[in-house]
């Protein structure tokens, strides 16, 4: 079933093959036409749900802007504003703490576990089922209040710590390690890269493992030379996804801060920042600016990654 | 999963000597790593079920007794609406988008993966392009423009997007899949006679079914558990879907009513839930396809 494919390589995909013009009785315009017919939502979204207000925003973020009067323009003050501005340079901090201890930690528990259900043959299925579950469930409000309550004084986290012996505190409170709830309930989420890892695993060929063996490698460097390069791009994948996903994170915080970042803007996300000016206190021009900074850092991020990748992804050779 | 072979599983074949306590070990740890996974899951549940009096008393995992209480004190909602409406909401506004993606993805889907027209490459090129675009970069503009139709507080701001595949993530998905529909049967088709329109409602349709299920059955959960968006444009609480519904009754009732909070978490959880037992392997196959998050 080609749905069990697993994305060996993680460049920008190529378009499909054109079709071979020969045996045709349909004309080439005929088909051209078709092709613009079936396209034809797509490209009215893409012009008028994603390109046009692309162009807006960016107006917008030379504006002051509240909805009820017209845009005033007002130049790259917005963006000096930015400079400025304690909560943005906070909230700067904020994600990017959160996104590059949760994301490198998640994909480690990730590989880990994949490991470790990669060698058994039976049962794999089930407990591969279970431990993706929480991918589904993690980004919903429920969760998220289950998260809050979990960490709160009186949460299951501090039962199972006075079960030791150890006095728990409110961790949801306390600014010093709220971000780090937030951090574990990303890293619980481990489900989705494992299963991609584990369809990565099954495609490295045995026989790399037999060299290995024969030239007396342990255990352990056979991971390093043989499991660790042969799954390298599938590793970039999923590092290229999750930070992507976790630059954008939302919900989680925006529950467990209360919708503020609290306490004390510790969980102030950048995207809920860009929430609270836009929505909250009504600066469209403010929260344009910030979100052009967004996608210009997100772009320059991906730019990064994928050149770096360069150097440590591992595109077999036999097969390319 | 039953006929695995050797072959899935280089390492084990080639191990030259299996320690048995090994084995026992492995299993030790992914034993437990299950159980620190699934253990916020069951303590949800646990505590959903108690009364107020061992909410207050008994710390283990699971109430002495079951009592639907918190169900009934949280399923009254906020004032004047209930959760039952939050439920009626979340799911028309659920399958609304999973039949608008359906079709809205597949049909672009087959104009990529199966037509010649000029273009094509950029067009395509774009289209992975928005894959990557964060949404929170659109909102804003989205938000004016919607305000100006009129839009803002009807599901129309978050319904007519994907009319227009801006779900780039399922268009994606299908034409990967679509790559793997034999074109034969398209030639065959054709030199009977079809042309694109019929090829793509004779044969594409029908067999793009698996790919059309794994679509519905994504958007629907992505949509049941979206957040951002309807925060954004839903504003009167007779509208408010599961999530926001949730959210505001967490704000109104408090820390002190973490019964009925709990109780109906776990009810907005359970037609994720049920998705996920009856598709499991699906959505499996789903995120090997195009990585695509839960």
């Amino acid at each position: 079933m080609t749905l069990t494919r697993i994305p060996s390589e993680t460049r920008v995909p190529a378009p499909p093959r054109a079709p071979a013009p020969s045996k045709r009785r349909i004309g080439r315009r005929q088909e051209a036409m078709a092709g613009y017919v079936f396209l034809t939502p797509w490209l009215i979204g893409l012009i008028g749900i994603t390109a046009i207000p692309m162009l807006y925003s960016l107006y917008l973020s030379f504006t002051r802007y509240n909805l009820l009067r017209p845009p005033e323009w007002i130049g790259i003050a917005n963006y000096e504003r930015m400079l400025s501005d304690p909560n943005f340079r906070h909230a700067v901090w904020v994600t990017l703490m959160f996104a590059l201890v949760s994301v490198p930690l998640k994909l480690t528990v990730a590989l880990g576990v994949a490991l470790l259900l990669n060698r058994e043959r039976r049962g794999i299925g089930f407990f591969r089922a279970l431990l993706y579950l929480p991918s589904l469930l993690g980004g919903s409000v429920a969760l998220a209040i289950v998260w809050q309550a979990m960490f709160g004084v009186t949460g299951a986290f501090n039962n199972l710590l006075g079960l030791v012996g150890i006095e728990g505190r409110g961790w949801v409170n306390d600014p010093d390690t709220a971000l780090w709830t937030l951090v574990l309930l990303a890293v619980w989420q481990f489900g989705a890269p494992m299963v991609i890892f584990l369809a990565g695993l099954k495609q490295i060929p045995t026989e790399l493992y037999e060299a290995a063996w024969v030239d007396g490698a342990g255990r352990i460097r056979a991971f390093w030379h043989v499991t660790l390069p042969m799954l390298s791009p599938v590793i970039f994948f999923n590092l290229v996804l999750e930070m992507i996903n976790g630059f954008q994170g939302f919900t989680s915080a925006y529950v467990i801060g209360n919708g503020n970042g609290s306490p004390a803007g510790s969980t102030l996300l950048y995207t809920v920042y860009l929430y609270l000016r836009g929505f909250g206190n009504l600066q469209m021009g403010y929260a344009s600016a910030m979100a052009w900074v967004f996608l210009i850092a997100v772009g320059l991020l991906t730019v990064v990654l994928f050149t770096t990748g360069r150097m440590w992804v591992h595109y077999g050779d036999g097969d390319r | 999963m039953a006929t695995l072979t050797a072959t899935d599983h280089p390492p084990t074949t080639t191990r030259r000597v299996r320690h048995p306590i090994a084995g026992v070990l492995r299993w030790a740890v992914i034993i437990a790593v299950l159980l620190v996974v699934l253990y916020p899951l069951i303590w949800m549940v646990g505590t959903s079920f108690k009364s107020q009096r061992e909410l207050a008393s008994n710390l283990s995992v699971w109430p002495e007794v079951f009592t639907p209480g918190n169900y009934v004190e949280g399923w009254t909602g906020l004032p004047g609406v209930t959760f039952g409406r939050f439920f009626l909401n979340s799911i028309v506004l659920a399958c609304l988008v999973v039949l608008a993606n359906m079709a809205s993805c597949l049909v672009t889907a087959y104009a990529f993966a199966r037509l010649r027209f000029p273009l094509r490459s950029l067009w395509f090129a774009l289209m992975i392009g928005t894959l990557l675009l964060p949404s929170h970069v659109l909102i804003v503009p989205q938000f004016v423009l919607f305000t100006h139709f009129g839009w803002v507080g009807t599901l129309l701001p978050l319904v007519v997007p994907k009319l227009l595949a801006t779900e780039a993530f399922f268009v994606f998905l299908m034409v990967q899949f679509m790559r793997g529909v034999p074109r034969e049967l398209d030639e065959a088709a054709m030199i009977d006679g079809c042309g694109p329109y019929r090829v793509f409602w004779h044969i594409i349709l029908p067999l793009s079914r698996p790919a059309l299920v794994t679509t519905a059955i994504f958007s629907f959960i992505w949509t049941w558990n979206d957040f951002f968006t309807q925060l954004v444009y839903l504003s009167d609480p007779a509208d408010y879907t599961v999530s926001i519904g949730l959210r505001a009754f967490m704000d109104a009732a408090g820390q002190q009513a973490i019964g009925p909070m709990f109780a109906m978490s776990v009810l907005s959880l359970v037609p994720v839930f049920v998705f996920f037992l009856a598709f499991q392997r699906l959505l499996v196959a789903g995120i090997n396809t195009t990585g695509l998050k839960g």
